[in-house]
């Protein structure tokens, strides 16, 4: 039996192609619930910055790559995969890309901005004003998450080098305290950190979590 | 009632990369695309060298071979000399790809009296042909390996008439009118893989095998019905290669006139990137009309025109469909050819006018993209991403990781080059071979004694940081024969301190914890790659977890546990 259909508007309304969340977000590990309730929105642009940047950059990738998205690394060399792999990152769909020139930085970016879901870069310079914008209008066309990896102040790193345009969400990662060694015994087990993260569409005072990162299996865990 | 098919002739002229090449064919030679082998010599391959290798793979086979880079220019300027030369035999020549072309022998067959009179005089007329190119190549080569023709019903079985037959006339195949199915009832499946010029994909093959279903006989016994509700369209056209009924994909008519496109060029173009250019957006507009009526080509004319009123018209057709791509190479192909001949043929102006008319479509089932494993939508755009960048960045700027395994996190994985995969095989996108080959991306289980425990560090430093391991009296800390530390660590100082780095500033890091020594030894009866260290963690004041290494008396950072 036919039922009614109150008003063309209505029906309108039932027949819109849906969008799925899956669509709009891609999906982060369990352990990251407490700072990403809904996921990584797709089309914004994310700053880790600080030591624990790259283990927080792994834990954010992780879960996409093993739901058949593509992550590109532009420009870190020192980047762990085998840390990566532990994370849970699909290598199968990991690319690693030499850190471009100067002025072909943005053009590669720019290409893999919108071919892939997740771009993961670490200039080694400060990007142009006009890039920065450029990339972002074209992570949030395309769908793409640009994520900047500042590890600057790690035991070895290299300089801080800064964004100039304003990210979406920034990580930020302090308080770390390693689990595991005992005056020359043991080995290191798991990190206790606190992971906080600020920006559009989050508190004004931004969100907080503890967690294990890496945890005692190299997978981040609440501790 | 079946359809009947059209008894074609198939000229293929075996390695058309070395003869384009004018290489001579009794050294071993390999000619490598896209990273792979595409051609070889009969040396080379006699110690194994085969199509589709990579080029480590061949040199560790064939260490003395000479490795040449493909030149599709070359080949396709060649081979319009041979599909011209064919002009003399009959007027539709379907050229398919540089080296392969077919014609129906209804016409000429009544002209040279008898397909083995047609066989012979067509051998004759490409032999000559192809003399031309090679004495055009390099005086004195010997001459190449002769072409090889077939003759059957439908252009797939005599294509593989072509190949299973010797050179040409004396060893052609000609398959008795009707005898098609009997023909192919014996071939393996593997035929219908892309590379075979087929627009099966490798995906349906694999499957076959697995089923048992080695053979094409096997594979077209089954029931049409089963067939499709199983393999879906791609399936069915397979089966209907197989079962040699028809190589016309289902449904093919001839294109109504208006569907052309056409480009103006103004001023005329002489250059071939230019004309490729336009070609490529020419073929866009192309698909995209086609498409807009649910249509797509299997078969389209080329016309090229130049401003004196020259004018070359050539037919290009592949089994499967022709995508956009598809098409604008076989433009280039053309007009390489064409603008880049002997002078005899070589326009005597710019081209004003392209005009790419499909000649036989079908209606377009479209493609229907993998669900779980195969080639994803994702797996594409990624794959052509990286190719844009290798262009722009050099080869060996892209890398994706392969497990290794090992006792280091260095080790663990390696980055090999990204090489471009051949998505787009001869039949403009269909089917696929695999996201990127050769990768691994599964965790090595095998045990490595001695390997350092996980979790693992996120950052392994391409350049390791050169410090001072010092103890609480400020001695360098050393480790003896038994690998024991002399004293316990107590502070880290950056030697040669590099650009930015923090540690460069402080007059040494404390070290708070620390665990270690676990020393290792690799591959001692190798002189040249033997690798002996002393691993050691440390954790430092600032709560930054390294892991110190020592190697030949000099201590560096080897990670961090960002």
């Amino acid at each position: 039996m036919l039922r009614a259909v109150p008003s063309l508007a209505e029906a309108a309304r039932r027949v819109r192609p849906t969008t799925l969340a899956v669509d709009r977000t891609l999906p982060v590990l369990e352990a990251l619930d407490g700072l990403l309730p809904d996921g990584l929105r797709r089309g914004i642009t994310v700053g880790v910055s600080g030591s624990g940047a790259r283990s927080v950059a792994l834990a954010l990738m992780a879960r996409a790559t093993g739901t058949g998205s593509w992550v590109v690394v532009v420009g870190d060399g020192d980047l762990g995969l085998a840390a990566a792999a532990e994370v849970g990152v699909a290598l199968e769909r990991l690319v690693v890309v030499d850190a471009p020139d100067r002025e072909q930085w943005a053009p590669v970016v720019a290409t893999f901005v919108g071919a892939v879901d997740l771009v993961l870069v670490s200039p080694g310079h400060r990007p142009s004003m006009g890039d920065v914008r450029r990339l972002a209008a074209r992570c949030r066309e395309r769908g793409s998450v640009l994520v900047h990896l500042s590890p600057g102040s790690t035991g070895v790193g290299r300089l801080v080098d800064d964004w100039p345009g304003r990210l979406d969400l920034r990580f930020s990662v302090d308080g770390a305290v390693w689990d595991g060694l005992h005056g020359g015994q043991g080995r290191l087990r798991s990190r206790r950190v606190e992971v906080s993260v600020a920006g559009r569409g989050l508190p004004t005072e931004g969100r907080r979590d503890t967690l294990l990162l890496p945890g005692p299996s190299g997978v981040p865990a609440h501790p | 009632m079946t359809p009947t098919a059209v008894r074609t002739l198939v000229v293929g002229c075996p390695d058309w990369p070395l003869v384009a090449l004018g290489v001579v064919p009794d050294e071993p030679v390999l000619v490598l695309g896209a990273g792979r082998v595409v051609a070889a010599t009969g040396p080379a391959r006699a110690v194994g060298v085969a199509r589709g290798q990579r080029r480590r793979e061949a040199q560790f086979l064939c260490p003395e071979v000479q490795v040449l880079a493909r030149d599709e220019g070359r080949e396709a300027r060649g081979f319009e000399a041979v599909v011209s030369a064919l002009g003399t035999v009959t007027p539709w020549v379907e050229a398919r790809r540089p080296g392969r072309c077919s014609f129906g022998v209804r016409g000429p067959v009544r002209l040279f009296g008898g397909e083995s009179a047609l066989v012979r005089h067509t051998a004759e007329v490409v032999d000559a042909a192809v003399a031309r190119v090679g004495a055009g190549v390099s005086a004195g080569t010997a001459a190449g390996p002769g072409c090889r023709i077939g003759v059957a019903d439908g252009a797939f079985a005599a294509g593989l008439a072509a190949r299973s037959g010797g050179a040409a006339p004396e060893h052609s195949v000609i398959v008795p009118r009707g005898g098609s199915p009997a023909f192919l009832v014996p071939l393996p499946v593997e035929v219908l893989l892309p590379g075979g010029s087929t627009g099966g994909s490798t995906g349906l093959v694999d499957l076959l095998v697995r089923l048992g279903l080695t053979t094409l006989g096997a594979f077209a016994a089954l029931p049409v019905a089963d067939v499709l509700a199983r393999f879906g369209t791609d399936g069915l056209d397979a089966h209907r290669l197989a079962s040699g009924i028809d190589d016309r994909p289902v449904g093919h008519r001839p294109a109504p006139p208006d569907l052309a496109v056409s480009v103006a060029f103004d001023p005329p173009v002489d250059r071939i990137d230019r004309a490729a250019f336009a070609a490529r957006s020419a073929a866009e507009a192309l698909h995209e009309r086609l498409s807009a009526r649910g249509m797509a080509c299997t078969r389209v004319v080329v016309e090229a025109e130049t401003e004196h009123g020259q004018r070359v018209s050539r037919r290009w057709r592949d089994e499967g469909v022709l995508g956009p791509a598809a098409v604008a190479d076989r433009v280039r192909w053309q007009l390489e050819g064409w603008l880049h001949g002997p002078p005899a043929v070589r326009p005597t102006s710019g081209i004003t006018r392209l005009v790419l008319a499909p000649d036989e479509v079908v209606p377009a089932s479209g493609r229907q993209l993998g669900f779980w494993g195969g080639v994803s939508a994702a797996d594409e755009r990624a794959g052509r991403a990286c190719a844009r960048v290798v262009g722009l960045m050099g080869p060996g700027s892209v890398r994706i990781p392969e497990w290794r395994g090992g006792r280091d996190p260095d080790d663990r994985v390696a980055l090999v080059p990204f090489v471009e995969p051949l998505w787009e095989g001869g039949s403009g996108g269909s089917g696929g071979s695999g996201a990127c080959p050769g990768r691994g991306g599964k965790p090595e289980v095998k045990p490595w004694p001695g390997a350092l425990p996980g979790p693992s560090p996120a950052a392994v430093h391409f350049e390791p940081v050169a410090i001072d391991v010092v103890d609480a009296a400020g001695a360098p800390v050393g480790v003896d024969g038994r690998g024991g530390l002399s004293a316990p660590p107590d502070r880290l100082i950056v030697s040669r301190p590099p650009a930015g780095s923090r540690l460069a500033a402080a007059p040494g890091e404390r070290v708070v914890a620390w665990a270690g020594p676990w020393p290792v030894d690799e591959r001692w009866w190798d002189p040249l790659r033997r690798r002996r260290r002393v691993r050691l963690q440390v954790v430092t004041a600032d709560g930054t977890a390294l892991l110190v290494v020592l190697t030949d008396g000099r201590w560096t950072v080897a990670a961090t546990y960002d």
